[in-house]
């Protein structure tokens, strides 16, 4: 933009410009921008006192009126669509400068009779708090100036929770029981019956009586089988069928029959 | 007793890894003694001091203390960064600055003194970046919000308090055009940074 402001100075549409426009030029383009870069009626008015270096506390309200007029005229040729406010704001300017023309009592103070008291304040309030806004705006700002500094240590750490290495065991051993006890049904109903083995058991101690625990298990014959072995067992002893005892910590288990045992 | 190197180190570490500013009396549940707030605020100081020079700063801020890179070194953080944070428009600096040096306003006063109309969409701006927020009513009819700037806007700012804003100018009845370039709007870029170079 600033390149295209320059040019009028020296040339226009090609032309050359031969001497500085006495008054607000605008380029028939530059009206949208202009809309866009005024903040509202005080800010145009403003930007047409100081740009002419006018007191602000003694405008010449019949010039200043003027071109606040005509720029507001040419925006509204435009069809540019022109918000209420410098439509009051026009009012305003005609109504200071009808009183203007009005004799004042001599007595009055002057503070309270210049019609343009009220205009002049909000512009000076209004001019300060832009000043303001542009100090702000110069402060260095977090995300755009500064960035705050993040180590990572706390944040991906603090809401995760802990797991120790005997949690692990835990899960696992919960995960082999669960796998055991499918093992079970799968077996007990196609390849290795538990009530079978329990027959088998029966059958055994019929002939020997008591058995230590461990003769009834066969190594060789695999896992499987060793598994069904002990739930068959635990089942017979679940019915009372048969007695497993044992008479101190580590001592031999000895299973035998639960009739025979009450004899 | 902890020796003050030590102490040190626990805050510069405690602080680095902290992604908002921690405040002095959050900062003492660091120790298991009572180190007292000048205690801890000298320490603090110190460690400013030894990080000076470092391409990140230590800083006092509305909530407590943050360590953040050096604004200096912006243009060259920028070019690891793949989009500029935008800009705020003049509308939404000069509703802040009103409510920064104003506060507690309703949107009625901003409107009054910009002379326009406040979109709703300004306000919201401000209100979703955390630095503004609702205080109150004023008891007039309407009952309208009255709006204040929040601790995150002067954390933000790099500020302690809003008596550390900038201080207001008193307006000169005259103004040349040197000395105000952001007078001529034609003359610049829409964008605001007109606002940007008035800084300077």
């Amino acid at each position: 933009m600033s390149a295209g402001a320059a040019a009028p100075v020296a040339r226009i549409y090609g032309e050359p410009l031969v001497e500085l426009p006495a008054d607000l030029y605008i380029p028939p383009d530059a009206l949208e921008v202009m809309l866009e870069a005024f903040q509202g009626p005080l800010d145009l008015l403003l930007y047409l006192i100081r740009r002419q270096n006018l007191d602000v506390l003694d405008i010449a309200m019949a010039p200043l009126t003027r071109q606040y007029l005509e720029y507001v005229e040419a925006m509204r040729a435009r069809n540019l669509e022109l918000a209420a406010e410098y439509l009051v704001m026009a009012a305003m300017l005609m109504e200071i400068k009808s009183r203007m023309l009005l004799p004042r009592p001599p007595a009055a103070p002057e503070a309270e009779q210049d019609p343009r008291a009220e205009l002049v304040r909000r512009l000076l309030e209004y001019e300060q708090m832009k000043l303001a806004a542009q100090k702000l705006e110069a402060l260095p700002q977090l995300g755009r100036d500064v960035f705050a500094t993040t180590v990572l240590f706390e944040r991906a750490a603090a809401q995760l929770p802990q797991v120790s290495v005997h949690d692990l065991v835990e899960a696992w051993q919960a995960l082999l029981y669960r796998a055991r006890l499918s093992a079970h049904h799968h077996i007990s109903r196609e390849e290795l019956s538990v009530r079978e083995y329990m027959s088998r058991i029966l059958r055994q101690l019929r002939e020997r009586r008591v058995l230590e625990f461990t003769e009834l298990f066969d190594a060789a014959r695999g896992v499987a089988v060793l598994v069904v072995t002990l739930l068959a067992l635990l089942e017979l002893a679940r019915e009372s069928l048969i007695d497993i005892t044992q008479s101190q910590s580590y001592a031999p288990i000895y299973v035998r029959l639960a009739h025979a045992a009450a004899h | 007793m902890l020796q003050p190197t030590e102490a040190k180190r626990v805050l510069e570490a405690a602080l680095l890894s902290a992604s908002e500013p921690v405040a002095v009396g959050e900062l003492k549940r660091l120790f298991a003694e009572d180190l007292g707030a000048e205690t801890l605020r000298r320490l603090l100081e110190e460690l400013r001091e030894e990080w000076s020079g470092r391409g990140v700063e230590l800083v006092s801020l509305a909530s407590g203390w943050r360590f953040q890179t050096r604004a200096e070194l912006r243009p060259f953080i920028e070019r690891l960064r793949q989009e500029r944070p935008p800009r705020y428009s003049r509308a939404v600096l000069e509703t802040l600055a009103i409510i920064a040096y104003r506060q507690p306003v309703t949107r009625g006063d901003i409107e009054n003194l910009r002379g326009v109309s406040v979109s709703a969409s300004i306000m919201q701006t401000l209100e979703a970046r955390g630095w503004i927020d609702v205080v109150g009513h004023r008891d007039t009819p309407g009952r309208p919000a009255l709006y204040a700037t929040t601790a995150s806007l002067l954390d933000d700012l790099g500020l302690r308090s809003l008596q550390e804003l900038p201080p207001l100018e008193e307006i000169a009845r005259t103004v040349s055009l040197e000395a105000a370039p952001d007078a001529q709007p034609v003359a610049q870029d829409p964008s605001g940074d007109a606002t940007a170079s008035g800084g300077a």
